[in-house]
């Protein structure tokens, strides 16, 4: 059975998305491969060397390099997106790189959806169940955090003045979109 | 249409050219755009609205915003949504609006209940306390419950709850700003100007259609030239100009909490006849401010004299706002009954609009002042040392009764004056709730005879009449300096602030507190003080003979302050009564404590869209969909749907689930066993973490190889268990319970950063990140084995309990060799997005050999028959692994783990604890309840203890008879003995056994 090629059938395939140029777009991201890692700064330190992209060290800031981005998480830990195909390889190279240096890296390609909110009332959406402040001195492109959109946890990064992009568990993606199609009702009267 | 009789020819800020007909009760009626219900009715000359809640007695309201106690009315929407208890004087009218009027049957005008208005003699304050408590022999409250409560429930109470579900929805906005004015009155609008020319983020929310509190009914006053509406328009053109600023009308803010946090309910469609279905009715803002500005204003205070209830008696100002403001005379003949300046000034108003006002009673000695002037330049009589002792009319007012106050304060009768209006004004009570919400205290102001907002404890600040500041100049000033402040603590630089010139009457604020005096028998008069819960000067006077003496009893025991209002013009009189009976000072009676909301807030606002479908998250595999199209049953399983069974054609949910439980024992199952927790445990410590942690010893479990784990709280019970695999020295694959696996997670990352911080050890959870396929019976392996790639299936090369990486279906999979259901089995981990293509391949393979898919309940059945536990079913919190038959578990060498100190506890170690054991009843077709209680005798004596309880009772399909799991008490000792499980009917007898009935020497592992 090794002809066989099966395709990525992420959680926002099932799911019917709003799109409504006025208020918010929201899309799913495909084809990522994302680590969670968590160690000590030493650790994050030497893995962003083989990553290419430095591990912030600072809370809820952000480092990307082409499609390969860094999310502070917490203090030991950082969510790492990169393109499908060079999941193994950089597992490899970082396993390599490392040592007797302990870390945990661990794949969670699939355990997110990923999606992207974007369009002018993208901010507005997002407060009916993100109690963060969304205004651009407060959330600043390239900021990130794990926070909440209604009762479910998200990874919540903002990659533009209107684009915010979603890390939810596949689980939670229906609730999510839900909660955000519901929001943008009111800006399409 | 008909044209509104009490109507002025000109003037008021409602908008002539657009006539809006509206129902009350019924009737129809025409009103302007701009009109609440109340004037619209007013205009029509309708002051009955509606009747009090405990003698029925007829009301008009009395004033003209959200502080009204009496004119309460239940609308009905256009999508047949019905709001009980609104206040009229809230309620903007638009076409075919449908309002109706409460507490009444068969109609307003004539209600059969005003029959408790005659034997008000006999219903005191405290009567239901005293009288519903017998007889005695049905017990001490069986009679309150069964007779006493239905029947006062079928005779109180105010709207009709709505029936149906709410047909509208709901908006949630959380949301930051530097300054949130509260109240858009003068001295809000002041503080928003300033506030906002500095930089900061201003929200300034006012409770009513329109910003401008006392300036929408001002036609006097000057402010730097320009008139009240000139001034104010240019204001709010100003503020909406101003990109920092968000304006909010008809937002009211109900609560305020900790860290300067406030909530606003925003009405945002009840004034439009037919809105967008994309708009929600309203919208919660849950704001965080930096700083807060409260400018509520203040409420004008009712005159407490005898009948003052009647239809006609109304608040001064809020004529004046009738005029003024919706251009409609309240009456035509007016008496004005007072004890402040500002009373003299509505006087003036109805006046100029043709009312006649006939006499102006001023309990003051000798009125004077501007505004007395004026009113006796316009030839309208003032009397001072004047009370009013009564009044005439049922429907309406129609006269009253004057008598004046001697030298030695007593009054003799004076004379009768006809009138169909009697205005009262007792002076002003600051709005303090907010203040006081905030835990602000308040303080006794003895010159302004009110409550005033005294030490802060939040960031806030109170600006203009709110802080016993009345008239324009002081609030314009207040606003400003308050806006400012605020400005600059939130971090910006505010401008100086401009001086205004300012033309207004000057007024003396004063006013009066309590009872007014009259010569009549205070027992046989009622002179109202909270007219929404009908209580009386003679109710607080009774309660302080009846020995209260603190304000919260007296509260209690009279039900003053008590109602929808909470007191919002009652308050400080029933205070001043009560001080003066118990011959204390009025601070020292204290004050109530004010609460959120500030008025009645909808459950819609609060539940926002929590509601349906997005009431929680509904979690689904990435098989899911799958199990939809197969017609699966699914039951909730924490947030997750789990597919319970597979009906096909013509099976209930018994066959369905005996025929998925024979497939598995005699071919082969799929179950979607995605739910599972999972936890990926990294670091060199990983072993000696799991060790702590888990009852099992971890470190010679060699990679590749599976061990179930028992996980204990402090206390030594057992809360989760699940499969771990060793999947490199470094790195353990552990699974959890489905509901577990949250709690377990934070469970082990508090140990880890408070009890072992210096193991070099890292969780993950990996639920969501592997799909999960349990492949169980003897088939499984055939079933697998063509899709696997690099893995040896074999019985030698991969036994029970080892796991291996590989692919399948060329996708990578962790392939677990386990059994839940004593079968050959394995269950597959592959990547969630291949979930459902890896299944569907197993699916196809399955078929072939007649297998099927099965469901959570088949899985049940099958463990139990194999006397596998489950946590939360064979487990209370309560249970330790002796109780469970699994000490084989427990790692006996180790140090330590969570929970075993505890296990040689005295009570832990006790020979009679409750065990697991098999139950069989007699008939093999009677299946036992779950949670039925176990007993020694068929007919135990009252207050025999249980032996124990059933876990799980299932029909077998492998056993041919029923079976049942349950803790016992010295469970284990009593196998062979007979135990009774009594049931409704009868006592069903039981034999109590092993609890592995299938297979108990497991030779069936290896297919």
């Amino acid at each position: 059975m090794a002809d066989v090629q099966l395709r990525r059938r992420p959680a926002h395939a099932e799911l019917s998305l709003v799109a409504d140029e006025r208020s918010v777009r929201l899309e799913g991201i495909e084809g990522v491969s994302r680590f969670a890692v968590r160690g000590d700064p030493e650790a994050a330190t030497k893995i962003g060397q083989v990553f290419g992209v430095a591990l912030p060290m600072e809370p809820w800031r952000s480092a990307t390099d082409g499609s390969r981005a860094a999310l502070w998480q917490g203090p030991d830990e950082w969510l790492l997106l990169a393109g499908e195909g060079d999941a193994e390889a950089i597992t490899a190279q970082v396993a390599a790189a490392m040592g007797e240096t302990p870390y945990s890296w661990v794949d969670v390609s699939h355990r997110n959806t990923g999606l992207l909110l974007s369009g002018p009332h993208a901010a507005d959406v997002l407060n009916a169940g993100c109690p963060l402040p969304l205004d651009l001195a407060a959330f600043p492109v390239g900021k990130c955090t794990r926070t909440l959109l209604g009762k479910a946890e998200i990874v919540l990064w903002r990659t533009g003045e209107t684009e915010f992009r979603i890390e939810v568990w596949r689980s939670f993606a229906a609730y999510v979109a839900g909660v955000i199609a519901e929001a943008a009702r009111e800006h399409m009267v | 249409m008909s044209k509104a009789a009490f109507r002025t020819a000109t003037g008021g800020r409602i908008d002539r050219s657009h006539p809006v007909r509206f129902t009350f009760d019924g009737k129809s009626y025409t009103g302007f755009k701009g009109d609440t219900l109340a004037s619209a009715l007013l205009a029509n000359g309708v002051h009955l609205m509606g009747r009090s809640f405990k003698y029925h007695r007829p009301r008009g309201l009395i004033s003209a915003g959200s502080e009204e106690p009496n004119a309460l009315v239940g609308v009905i929407g256009a999508n047949g949504r019905e709001t009980p208890n609104l206040r009229a004087t809230q309620v903007e009218i638009y076409d075919g609006l449908v309002a109706e009027s409460q507490n009444r049957w068969p109609s307003l005008a004539f209600d059969a209940n005003a029959v408790n208005d005659l034997f008000w003699p006999l219903l005191p304050a405290g009567f239901y306390y005293k009288t519903f408590m017998g007889p005695r022999f049905l017990g001490a409250t069986r009679a309150w419950k069964a007779i006493y409560e239905p029947l006062i429930r079928q005779a109180a109470g105010l709207g009709r709850a709505p029936k149906s579900p709410d047909p509208d929805r709901y908006a949630n906005r959380f949301t930051h700003c530097d300054v949130l004015v509260i109240g858009g009155g003068l001295a809000g609008l002041s503080a928003a100007l300033a506030a906002s020319e500095s930089g900061a983020e201003v929200i300034l929310c006012d409770e009513q259609a329109e910003f401008g509190g006392s300036l929408l009914a001002d036609t006097r006053s000057r402010i730097d030239g320009q008139t009240a509406a000139e001034w104010l328009e240019k204001a709010l053109a100003t503020l909406s100009s101003r990109p920092n600023v968000r304006l909010l009308p008809r937002t009211q803010a109900f609560g305020y909490y900790a860290d300067n946090f406030v909530a606003l309910q925003e009405r945002v469609t009840d004034h439009i006849a037919s809105p967008s279905p994309n708009l929600p009715r309203e919208r919660l803002w849950q704001v965080r401010a930096k700083e807060v500005v409260i400018a509520t204003g203040a409420i004008e205070r009712p005159l407490v004299f005898p009948d003052n209830d009647r239809p006609g008696v109304v608040l001064a100002d809020a004529a004046r706002v009738f005029v003024n403001r919706y251009g409609v005379r309240p009456g035509n003949r007016a008496v004005v009954f007072t004890a402040c300046d500002t009373a003299y000034e509505a006087a003036l108003a109805l006046h100029e609009a043709g009312v006649d006002v006939r006499l102006i009673a001023d309990l003051r000695s000798a009125p004077s002042g501007p505004a007395v002037e004026a009113v006796r330049r316009a030839g309208i009589k003032v009397v001072g040392s004047a009370s009013i002792v009564g009044t005439s009319g049922r429907l309406r007012v129609r006269s009253v009764h004057l008598g004046m106050i001697d030298g030695d304060g007593k009054v003799v009768p004076y004379e009768h004056v006809d009138c169909d209006l009697l205005l009262m004004s007792g002076g002003w009570t600051p709005s303090v709730h907010l203040h006081s919400q905030s835990r602000g205290k308040v303080v006794w102001n003895e010159e302004a005879q009110a409550f005033l907002p005294g030490a802060h404890v939040q960031r806030e600040r109170s600006a203009g009449a709110c802080r016993g500041l009345f008239g324009l100049a002081a609030a314009l000033a207040d606003g400003a300096a308050a806006g400012n402040d605020a400005a600059e603590k939130a971090g910006f630089s505010p401008a100086s602030t401009a001086s205004h010139a300012v033309e207004e009457m000057a007024h003396a604020y004063t006013g009066f507190l309590g009872a007014c005096p009259h010569h009549r028998d205070p027992a046989r008069v009622k002179a109202f003080i909270d007219f929404q819960n009908d209580v009386t000067a003679k109710d607080l006077k009774l309660a302080t003979r009846e020995g209260f003496r603190s304000i919260e009893h007296v509260k209690r025991f009279t039900t003053t302050g008590m109602a929808t209002d909470q007191g919002k013009t009652s308050n400080v009189n029933a205070l001043s009564i009560v001080s003066d009976s118990i011959a204390k000072p009025l601070p020292a009676v204290g004050l109530t404590t004010f609460r959120p909301p500030y008025t009645p807030v909808t459950f819609g606002a609060l539940a926002g869209d929590r509601r349906g479908e997005l009431f929680d998250p509904v979690r689904t595999t990435p098989i899911h969909s799958w199990a939809v199209e197969r017609g699966a049953v699914f039951e909730d399983v924490s947030l997750w749907k789990r597919a319970r069974y597979f009906p096909r054609a013509g099976e209930d949910m018994h066959a369905a689930v005996s025929r998925e439980c024979r497939t598995v024992r005699a071919s082969v199952g799929l179950l979607d066993a995605s739910t599972l927790g999972k936890i990926e445990v990294v670091g060199p410590d990983a072993a000696e973490f799991l060790e702590r942690m888990y009852v099992n010893p971890w470190k010679k479990l060699q990679p590749g190889r599976c061990r179930y784990g028992l996980l204990l709280n402090e206390a030594g019970y057992v809360i989760d268990d699940g499969v771990a695999a060793r999947i490199a020295s470094d790195r353990f694959h552990v699974t959890t319970t489905t509901g577990g696996a949250p709690r377990v997670l934070a469970m082990m990352e508090d140990y880890l950063q408070t009890e072992f911080p210096e193991l070099k050890v890292w969780l993950t959870s990996t639920t969501e990140q592997w799909a999960v396929v349990a492949v169980q019976g003897p088939k499984a392996r055939e079933v697998l084995e063509p899709l696997v790639e690099g893995i040896d299936l074999s019985r030698e090369a991969f036994p029970h309990m080892a796991m291996r990486e590989g692919h399948i279906c060329g996708v990578p999979t962790r392939l677990f060799r386990v059994s839940f259901t004593g079968e050959l089995g394995y269950e597959v981990n592959v990547p969630g997005d291949y979930g459902r293509a890896v299944w569907e391949a197993i699916w196809a393979n399955v078929e072939k050999v007649g297998g099927c898919a099965y469901g959570t309940e088949a899985m049940h059945v099958l463990r139990a028959e194999k006397g596998f536990i489950i946590v939360g079913q064979e487990t209370d919190g309560t249970v330790t692994p002796d109780d469970l038959g699994l000490n084989w578990a427990i790692g006996k060498n180790k140090p330590d783990f969570v929970g075993k100190r505890s296990l040689t506890r005295p009570d832990l170690l006790k020979s009679d604890r409750k065990q697991l054991v098999g139950l069989i009843t007699e008939d093999p077709k009677t299946v036992l309840e779950e949670g039925a209680q176990i007993t020694r005798e068929v007919e135990p004596a009252k207050g025999t203890p249980a032996l124990g309880h059933v876990t799980s009772a299932y029909w077998s399909d492998a056993a041919g008879r029923s079976i049942a799991l349950a803790l016992v008490a010295s469970g284990r000792a009593r196998v062979g003995e007979t135990l009774y499980v009594p049931m409704p009917d009868k006592a069903i007898a039981v034999t109590v056994t092993s609890p592995v009935f299938y297979d108990p020497k497991g030779e069936r592992l290896d297919g």
